[in-house]
């Protein structure tokens, strides 16, 4: 196994892939490089969101409004402490990476043994609570109304808080039966319904004159703006999402076309349509760097307990996964940065 | 390539200490978002983007650094790395941002209304 970890850099072995020119044995140069490739491919996803939200600048869910969850906190608007929470996580992840690296130079297996696990463990805990982000992001809080022009609309009240669907809907006597592929005449089915029909939410937007309107349009607090007539006066607010008057909003309730809960690929009860895609590519993608991770760490961790490592007399392959884990937080470092802060 | 295998404990523990004390500025600001950085724009982006942008830089740099070990390497294999990264990025990013706005500027000004 000695044969695989090169150190040596003699004259002789120059021909013989001894060389090393950059100072780094090919197994940590390649390491690098794959890192440089697929920091690149993160590039292009997190450009591409950067090129659709400068695109819909002004109708981009604000991220604020949007994950506002924390665990056994129910009801309680918590922006950004959940993910904060996790990128902790990560980075503690990362820290315990690195401190079983600096075990591995003094070749202390136990030491190392150790620090993998916790690494693991960081992974594992991260892992999860992407899952549950990704749940309550799925299973969204208010609900809104799409309309026939694509746009979503959201309900608030006179005093400019969201108000829920289930909150205002009236029930009809409508029976709306789910088109499954088992009663279609060929092979057809459709999306789960929404807990209410268009009608319904209609009818209890009509029966409450204190709601209104809140479109994807965010205010700027321009001259056109506050001359606007559309919207409410007192309740909009600069980089806030436009409130419509009453009048306004019952056009736009007449316009709806379809009621959306949570998100999916198609649609989404948060705003641009896009951006329920770029969050599920992006998060979903670095998710899987992290559950990858985690399998790789785990290999290591038993070629550690096993004594690989202390044979070769090197534990040069836990700096190398060690790298791979330490640009999986970096990713999310920015992955974080662009979508919760910016 | 003989690293010294001394310890580094110190510093990494430094390091740990330095992120989390950026990140929980970051969070702070996130959720505050003061006015008189969240009003004020400066090329077309709120200073408050601005000052998270840079923060983050400066969490990766510690990261790549200090994480990685960065610091311990050859200038050959830390231009190799970063110097590519950091030019097709910025790269990437001048020519889809500059598209970006331009498409959104056709769309405002168009005749057509798409998203009513």
């Amino acid at each position: 196994m000695g044969a695989t970890v090169t150190n040596a850099n003699s004259a002789e072995k120059t021909w013989g892939g001894g060389n090393e020119p950059m100072g780094a044995n090919y197994g940590k140069l390649m390491m690098w490089f794959f890192i440089v490739s697929d920091a690149l491919t993160f590039s292009g996803f997190l450009a591409a969101y950067g090129f659709s939200r400068f695109k819909f600048i002004d109708n981009w869910p604000i991220a604020d409004e949007v994950f506002t969850h924390f665990p056994f906190l129910h009801g309680v608007e918590a922006p950004m402490y959940y993910v904060a929470l996790m990128t902790f996580i990560l980075i503690f992840s990362s820290v315990t990476m690195v401190l079983a690296v600096d075990a591995g130079h003094q070749m202390k297996q136990k030491t190392v043994a150790i620090y993998m696990l916790l690494t693991i463990f960081g992974g594992m805990i991260f892992v999860g609570s992407q899952a549950w982000e990704w749940k309550n992001f799925i299973k969204g809080e208010y609900g809104a109304i799409e309309t026939k022009g694509g746009s979503i609309i959201q309900f608030v009240n006179d005093k400019g808080e969201r108000v829920k669907l289930e909150d205002f809907a009236v029930q009809l006597p409508e029976d709306r039966e789910q088109l499954k592929r088992s009663n279609g005449r060929w092979f057809m089915s459709e999306d789960p319904l929404p807990t209410f029909s268009v009608t319904e939410v209609q009818a209890g937007f009509k029966a409450h004159p204190e709601l209104l309107v809140r479109t994807e349009k965010i205010y700027r607090d321009t001259k056109e703006d506050q001359e606007n007539k559309k919207l409410q006066p007192g309740l909009n607010h600069n980089k806030h999402r436009e409130i419509l008057t009453r009048a306004e909003s019952d056009i736009m309730v007449g316009n709806a076309h379809m009621v959306v809960e949570g998100a999916n690929l198609k649609h989404n009860e948060y705003g641009s349509k896009l951006f329920a895609d770029f969050f599920f590519f992006i998060t979903g993608f670095h998710g899987f760097h992290v559950f990858s991770g985690v399998i790789i760490n785990i290999i290591i961790f038993f070629n550690v307990l096993l004594g690989t490592y202390e044979k070769r007399r090197n534990y040069e392959m836990v700096e190398k996964v060690g790298l791979y884990w330490h640009f999986v937080d970096l990713v999310w470092v920015f992955v974080f940065t662009f979508f919760y802060l910016v | 390539m003989s690293h010294e295998h001394v310890s580094n404990t110190r510093r990494i523990w430094l390091v740990f200490a330095l992120l989390s004390v950026v990140t929980t500025v970051e969070v702070y600001l996130g959720i505050t978002r003061p006015g008189f950085l969240f009003m004020h724009n400066f090329l077309s982006m709120n200073l408050l983007n601005w000052v998270f942008i840079i923060l983050t830089l400066y969490k990766a740099y510690y990261i790549v650094w200090a994480f990685m070990h960065m610091e311990g390497e050859r200038s050959s294999l830390r231009w190799a790395v970063v110097g590519t990264v950091i030019f097709l990025v910025l790269y990437l990013l001048f020519i889809l941002l500059v598209e970006a706005d331009y498409v959104y500027e056709v769309f405002k000004n168009a005749t057509i209304k798409w998203n009513f």
